[in-house]
């Protein structure tokens, strides 16, 4: 079902909604693309006419600031004319419902709706909606998905590591919350890596997290041995109501970051973290603007990456 | 039905090199046109003994027709070394057909820099053009049925196919 969401009867892809029911050929094609759009950032003019006349909308029901900005200037360096929207909650309480919203700027004329919101699906439910003329990536929702930070992970990946199927990549943190983690694993399944581990206290693991093809550790030392990729992630201290950890500093001491236990890990592992960063809390400072960290170029991949997304669902269909 | 046609592209060459020769005065930065147009523009350079290196452009991001038919999903990068603001550039290409390859390159060829000026070389000029585009070099020109197609082939030996059109696109 899914699958066929997010691809045309001809194989084109369509839609991106998450990396959950994509093709390899699809993930493979999505890197090689923006490996050609990052040597554009060096040019005179550093714009692309391929989406010109395209109009897209950046929809962002919840906040963003690197997410919104990377989209905005991916879709203006391919010439698109650009919209950003932030409805909040404001347009709801005036009684409009989600599906209103779309219908009005789709009467606009929309060619490409980039939607974030805080709950679960959103991006499916706009796609199933949409006619076939308009396209919809998921900028994250809820705690689904977030599937380009996963493609814009493994881009950052490819450019420091050879191999996807000799890699061995930990991600740690606030798994149960993170929409990041769940694209990230599907993503590296995808693309083969040798062994994925999640690293969190129990009551940060989704229950059955195995099931994703993933190994569980709740013990940082053990679960950075000899990795070769370190993926942190944000702890997520609005979406926790109740008390997951014991307290910050306790959390900071047992699985924070820190050149102690990172040298557990292998000794070219890189450190990545989709940002934004709780210096002392997840990671310490030392590490995250260490000579290791890969934090910066992921910002700047992301550009490359939407570019290529966009450029995929927007372009015809033919056989070129 | 694809066949290899009877001209020798190394004579094509060789007039190509006798015609280009008076070009050397302007000290012209070569740019050949992803694939057949570079693999004859490595061989010019050489000919023609120019020190500089020779660019190459992939125009894919440029066709005029991505809302028609989409990425090439084999797109090659792009990459033109030297600086070609107020340069003289000899843009190399396999065939003119259309123009609109030769348009695209030349909107690329403006988002690195403004060139001094433009000359265009094909290994072969045929009929059917669809834009105010002609070559300045030719090594030959050939009138073929609209449903027939030329292209060359290499790049370790280069000759010249002429077959009936695939479905699909062409733009040449």
């Amino acid at each position: 079902m899914r699958q066929h969401l997010q691809y045309t009867d001809n194989g084109k892809l369509r839609h991106f909604l998450s990396i959950e029911g994509l093709k390899k050929e699809t993930l493979q094609q999505i890197l090689s693309t923006a490996d050609k759009f990052t040597q554009f950032g060096q040019r005179d003019i550093k714009k692309l006419p391929l989406l010109r006349g395209h109009t897209v909308v950046n929809l962002f029901f919840e906040n963003s600031s690197r997410t919104r900005t990377t989209f905005e200037i991916a879709a203006k360096r391919l010439s698109a004319d650009v919209i950003n929207l932030n409805p909040g909650t404001s347009s709801t309480s005036k009684g409009e419902t989600l599906l209103d919203t779309v219908n009005i700027l789709e009467a606009m004329h929309t060619d490409l709706f980039v939607i974030r919101h805080a709950k679960s699906g959103v991006a499916e439910l706009i796609a199933r909606h949409v006619p076939d003329h308009v396209h919809i990536i998921n900028a994250g929702d809820g705690q689904h998905a977030h599937p380009t930070q996963a493609m814009l992970d493994m881009f950052t990946i490819r450019q420091y590591k050879s191999t996807f199927n000799e890699l061995r990549v930990a991600i740690v943190g606030d798994i149960l919350h993170s929409r990041v983690a769940r694209s990230q694993i599907h993503a590296l399944n995808t693309l083969g890596v040798h062994e994925i581990r999640v690293v969190a206290p129990n009551s940060l693991l989704p229950s059955q997290i195995e099931r994703l093809g993933v190994h569980a550790y709740n013990d940082l030392q053990q679960g950075l041995e000899g990795v070769d990729v370190v993926m942190m992630l944000r702890l997520q201290k609005e979406r926790m109501q109740n008390a997951y950890i014991p307290s910050e500093q306790e959390y900071f001491n047992l699985y924070g970051l820190t050149t102690e236990s990172l040298a557990a890990a292998a000794e070219d592992a890189i450190i990545m973290h989709p940002g934004p960063i709780n210096r002392g809390l997840e990671i310490s400072s030392v590490v995250a603007d260490g000579p290791r960290s890969v934090i910066l170029p992921q910002v700047t991949n992301g550009i490359a990456v939407r570019m290529a997304v966009m450029a995929m669902v927007l372009g015809g269909e033919g056989n070129g | 039905m694809t066949k290899k046609i009877d001209v020798d592209v190394s004579v094509l060459l060789d007039k190509l090199v006798t015609d280009l020769t008076p070009l050397l005065a302007i000290n012209p930065v070569i740019i050949g046109i992803h694939t057949g147009g570079s693999w004859l523009a490595e061989i010019l350079h050489q000919r023609l003994a120019i020190n500089e290196p020779c660019g190459s452009l992939d125009i894919s991001f440029y066709r005029d027709d991505f809302s028609r038919i989409g990425l090439n999903p084999e797109v090659k990068a792009s990459d033109i070394p030297q600086d070609i603001s107020d340069r003289h550039i000899l843009l190399i290409d396999d065939v003119l057909q259309t123009g609109r390859t030769i348009r695209a390159a030349m909107n690329e060829i403006f988002d690195y820099g403004r060139p001094a000026s433009i000359h265009l070389c094909v290994l072969v000029e045929r009929n059917g053009h669809e834009l105010p585009i002609q070559a300045d070099y030719c090594g030959m020109t050939l009138d073929l049925r609209p449903d027939q197609q030329i292209k060359l082939t290499g790049p370790e030996k280069l000759s010249l196919m002429v077959g009936d059109l695939a479905a699909g696109d062409n733009q040449s």
